[in-house]
């Protein structure tokens, strides 16, 4: 069996070595893929903070990525048409800046996290699955009749937002934003997940009445968790938008929900780098059988099946020969 | 003033109520046993002030009181709870467990190493995989971790093999000692609480039947209410 260490390091060497194997190869496409898988790790890595930790489920964590995506998309179309953005108390200005974008794009899923994790946290369980979930809904039918940004049709952006001393518009260099994100972000809830809080947090989904006895407010932990889970998607969210150029509502699809629900089973729950070995191996799947065969997602769902029937560890899991303990 | 007043204390389970105006002191530094038959309410007792449960009557501790608090607004307060059936958080270790529980104080995982050393040996062990008696320690340890002004121990020495029994109380002992503090124990050896009690209570289907000094304790009031 493989140490995890060594699953960890040969993953993050993987992620590095395709798209400098592309470049030497002139394979600029190969470039976008290995971004959109890094991108969904985010993404994933965010959900796996409260997923895999907390043992929150929630099947609405496309509400952050998609709030990601159209905080990025409006600021950058109002940059684009010259036309103020209208807070109603204040006028901002849009911008095609990649930091001021990501800051507010966490900002604003962070927030959103916050108040849906207030209403949905007081529940458990399966109706905590459903209320995540008919927030999503609410926003994607509300982005569905959003005209003023495109409604159904979603909305362009014509040109990559930019990063001072970078060409984003090179995918090589936008290729290592997105994976420094990533890192950061794998960094963050590797300190998490040792840190009181972390222990504390994972104590709580064990069992939240004990918490309580040692003086920790379960909900709290939770809700915090939430938010930082929520931020991190959102962040996913903004660099999403920015390698399409495009926003619509399906980023705050149920599908979409779903699939990083799927990618960190994939890779293995609570593991740091599960959703990274699940985002690759969804993104592979997607490109080649998606090739092959437009019922590519039946592929996937007997990978799905079979791991959660005989390797409920994930990926990860049957790596190591430890199902792991957020299983 | 008692660090812990329990007055007129009441509780049910739905419509069948289970604790009857039941009252009890507890001073700082003071040990004091609560003891009953099986399902005479002693655990519910301990449940209403750790606000586990909702109660009526009086309960306040270093002067506040205790019915507007969560549950972990009373561990905070400095109510270290060690519950029936240890209730570990298994899958953690055995340090992580310690470092999740910790507020600041003189307890750190260095002193509760150095009260049951067992646990040093087992830091890195999950605690599912720990032994009961291991597992029991652990949650002793874990309470202490809250730096208590009142350690409450429900039943810690049930089910365990008469050596680890017999850790257990040294430990206690030594906490009663050492530290001033204040504990609340829950069990049915009555040799060992006769020996480590200050002060005895005793529950009746729900209701205080006795209490005082655990010395005033006579055979004919542990045979009438104890069965021993």
């Amino acid at each position: 069996m493989i140490p995890e260490r060594a699953i960890n390091a040969a993953v993050i060497c993987g992620l590095l070595a395709v798209p400098i194997w592309a470049v030497m190869a002139d394979e600029i496409f190969t470039i976008t893929l290995t971004t959109r898988a890094v991108i969904l790790a985010l993404a994933a890595v965010g959900l796996n903070i409260a997923l895999g930790i907390g043992g929150l489920v929630s099947f609405g964590h496309a509400v952050f990525f998609g709030l990601g995506g159209y905080a990025m998309g409006i600021l950058a179309f109002h940059a684009q048409t010259f036309t103020p953005l209208d807070l109603g108390l204040v006028s901002v200005n849009g911008t095609k800046s990649m930091p001021v974008i990501w800051v507010v794009a966490t900002a604003v899923s962070a927030l959103a996290a916050w108040v849906i994790g207030l209403l949905s946290l007081r529940t458990t369980g399966v109706y905590f699955i459903m209320i995540t979930l008919a927030f999503g809904q609410m926003f994607f039918y509300f982005t569905i009749s959003w005209s003023a940004y495109g409604g159904e049709d979603g909305m362009s952006i014509y040109v990559r937002n930019g990063f001072p001393g970078l060409n984003t518009l090179v995918p090589i260099q936008f290729f290592g934003l997105c994976f420094a994100a990533l890192c950061l972000a794998l960094l963050l809830q590797w300190r998490l997940r040792g840190s009181a809080f972390g222990l504390a947090l994972n104590a709580a989904r064990q069992t939240p009445e004990r918490v309580e006895t040692v003086g920790l407010n379960p909900m709290r932990l939770k809700l915090l968790a939430f938010v930082i889970s929520g931020a991190i998607t959102g962040l996913a969210g903004a660099l999403f938008a920015d390698l399409n150029r495009f926003v619509s509502p399906t980023m705050f699809s149920w599908q979409l929900s779903g699939e990083l629900i799927i990618l960190i089973i994939i890779g293995g729950v609570g593991r740091l780098m599960g959703p990274v070995i699940g985002a690759a191996i969804f993104v592979a799947l997607e490109h080649w059988l998606g090739g092959l065969t437009d019922f590519w997602h039946v592929w996937l769902g007997a990978i799905l099946l079979l791991i959660v029937l005989f390797g409920r560890g994930g990926v990860i899991g049957l790596l190591t020969g430890k199902a792991g303990p957020h299983v | 003033m008692s660090l812990l007043t329990v007055q007129n204390l009441s509780a049910s389970y739905g419509h069948s109520q289970v604790l009857f105006d039941v009252s009890l002191s507890i001073d700082a530094g003071e040990v004091v046993a609560l003891m009953g038959r099986n399902g005479m309410g002693k655990t519910t007792t301990v449940r209403s002030i750790c606000r586990m449960m909702a109660s009526d009557g009086r309960l306040e501790f270093a002067g506040q009181t205790l019915h507007s608090l969560p549950s972990h607004g009373v561990a905070r307060l400095g109510i270290g709870l060690c519950p029936e059936g240890r209730r570990c958080f298994r899958d953690l270790t055995v340090r992580e467990n310690l470092i999740a529980a910790a507020r600041p104080g003189d307890w750190t995982i260095e002193t509760v190493g150095g009260l049951f050393p067992r646990l040093s040996e087992r830091a890195q062990q999950r605690a599912a995989s720990l032994s009961g008696g291991e597992q029991q320690m652990l949650a002793i340890g874990r309470a202490l971790m809250t730096n208590p002004k009142l350690l409450i121990l429900d039943e810690a020495t049930e089910g365990l093999a008469p050596l680890i029994r017999q850790e257990i109380w040294a430990a206690i002992a030594q906490l009663k000692q050492e530290t001033g503090m204040a504990i609340l124990v829950i069990d049915k050896s009555l040799k060992e609480l006769s020996l480590i009690s200050d002060g005895a209570v005793i529950l009746e289907r729900g209701r205080t039947v006795w209490q005082g000094r655990m010395s005033a304790l006579t055979p004919e009031v542990s045979h009438r209410y104890l069965g021993v």
